[in-house]
């Protein structure tokens, strides 16, 4: 069984100290936090808001940011009708304090010196907790072979396009694949449907290499992407989950 | 531990008083899935149901039909997710822990279920036996689908639902307390929503 957090999970005050637009959508926030245990990549924060009769929501969200970064960053995907994630997309600025507690989750983790090719499947925002271990990857120039197939809507919904696109060309142990379920441009040169068997198979690794399989994102796709992973051979506790809401999908 | 903050510009969404929700959950109509692998697949000729235990006299083992014929009870419960949502009123159908440990002789304090898929929860037997947890394989009228953890799943309705654990295989019964899965991870030992035990040091 994975390591155990011992000590108590606290609530801090993070500071916001800066904020990138990603897509329409998506925004990231980075957070300076007065203290900070080293994350792994894959674990996520719960992030509490307050109004001012006391009333309180609290959500968890994937940390982006790599654990060799010296910020926290995490990324949030506006959901229509959503009680915190308009608020954190719209609503917070620069010098906004956050109370955050984490890192939290040991499961759904990636180190560097774990063994067997990796794959890392993402649907949507599902790519938080992935994009930190393709960047930890790069970053602890670990040389296991990574591939990361990415489930958008479309393309201007590709979170942390660019960023991708440099790691695939800098990271020579790490390749991205992309489909689209809602239209494609003109020469897009990605996949154009949702995931299937032989899409998986294609991207993918054969079960004999034992891959790590790590699939994030609404939970349909996570289920189904996981079925798929199972029919073919893979084993069941190489394959790790991270479902991140009850309805979605892209 | 800081006071609570007010978070600029943040108005929350209306609030009706829910006063049958513990504090931080949500209302849900929907059956959310969440687990931390994929749904395994249990064939009902190849299931079965054990208790063991060091302090055990004799160990015991239904399969599918045996465990079928136990004493069966229908149970209407509220349960509570720590991700947060909460679902009033589920009606289930199974066999209580009361049954099922009126059969073998122990002298145990801690129960450990464990479950396919590698996962295991702990519970104190005071908090399982008296009518409050069962092995139920029934789920609103119709046998309990995989992504909810059928053939099979505990329902501890009083405890967060992570304790509830799903394709549960037996139990372990332990003169003391190991932290199961998601306790090992961090998240709170007991797990009571009402007091708002999600995770360790809640
Ligand atoms: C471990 C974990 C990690 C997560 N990491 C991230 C992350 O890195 N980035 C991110 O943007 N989100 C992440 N989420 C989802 C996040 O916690 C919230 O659920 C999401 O931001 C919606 O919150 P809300 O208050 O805006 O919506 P709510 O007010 O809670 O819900 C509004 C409506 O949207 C539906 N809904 C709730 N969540 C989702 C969802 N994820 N997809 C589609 N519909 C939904 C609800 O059923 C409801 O009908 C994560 C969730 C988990 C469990």
């Amino acid at each position: 069984m994975a390591n155990r957090l011992v000590s108590p999970i606290v609530w801090q005050r993070a500071t916001v100290i800066e904020t990138v637009r990603e897509t329409p959508q998506a925004r990231s926030l980075m957070l300076a936090l007065p203290h900070w245990q080293r994350h792994r990549a894959g674990q996520h924060v719960e992030v509490r808001l307050t109004v001012e009769d006391g009333y309180q929501a609290q959500r968890s969200y994937s940390i982006a940011s790599p654990p060799e970064a010296p910020y926290l960053m995490l990324t949030v995907e506006r959901i229509a009708e959503g009680e915190v994630s308009p608020y954190l997309v719209d609503v917070v600025q620069e010098g906004d304090q956050l109370e955050v507690r984490g890192p939290i989750g040991g499961y759904f983790t990636w180190q560097a010196s774990q063994s067997g090719p990796l794959l890392l499947v993402a649907g949507g925002s599902g790519i938080v907790p992935l994009m930190a271990m393709a960047r930890h990857h790069a970053l602890a120039g670990s040389t296991t072979p990574a591939h990361l197939l990415y489930s958008a809507r479309q393309v201007d919904n590709i979170i942390y396009h660019a960023e991708l696109e440099q790691l695939a060309t800098e990271d020579q142990a790490f390749a991205v694949f992309y489909t689209l379920t809602r239209g494609a441009p003109p020469g897009w040169a990605g996949f154009q449907r949702r995931i299937d068997l032989d899409m998986l198979e294609d991207v993918g690794w054969p079960p004999a290499q034992h891959p790590l399989i790590y699939i994030c994102g609404p939970t349909p796709l996570v289920e189904a992407v996981a079925t798929m992973a199972l029919h073919l051979g893979h084993a069941q506790g190489r394959i790790k989950t991270e479902r991140f809401g009850p309805t979605g999908g892209s | 531990m800081s006071q609570p903050m007010v978070s600029r510009g943040f108005r929350g969404r209306q609030r009706s008083v829910e006063a049958n929700l513990p504090p931080g959950q949500y209302l849900t109509n929907d059956f959310p899935v969440l687990s931390a692998g994929p749904t395994p697949r249990t064939q009902l000729a190849k299931w079965d149901f054990t208790i063991v235990g060091t302090t055990l006299v004799q160990p015991k083992r239904w399969t599918w039909d045996e465990f079928q014929a136990l004493p069966r009870v229908t149970i209407q419960a509220d349960i509570h997710c720590v991700t947060r949502w909460s679902k009033l009123g589920t009606r289930w159908e199974g066999v209580a822990l009361d049954t099922l440990l009126a059969r073998v002789q122990h002298q145990a304090r801690f129960v450990i279920a464990y479950c396919d898929g590698g996962y295991s929860t702990n519970l104190p037997l005071n908090e399982v036996l008296g009518g409050k947890a069962w092995v139920v394989d029934s789920y609103e009228g119709a046998p309990l689908a995989p992504e909810h953890g059928g053939p099979a799943r505990l329902l501890v309705p009083h405890r967060y639902f992570w304790k509830s654990t799903k394709w549960v295989r037996g139990l372990e019964l332990s003169v003391d307390d190991r932290p199961g899965f998601w306790e090992s991870l961090g998240y709170h030992n007991d797990g009571d929503p009402w007091r708002e035990q999600r995770y360790q040091g809640d």
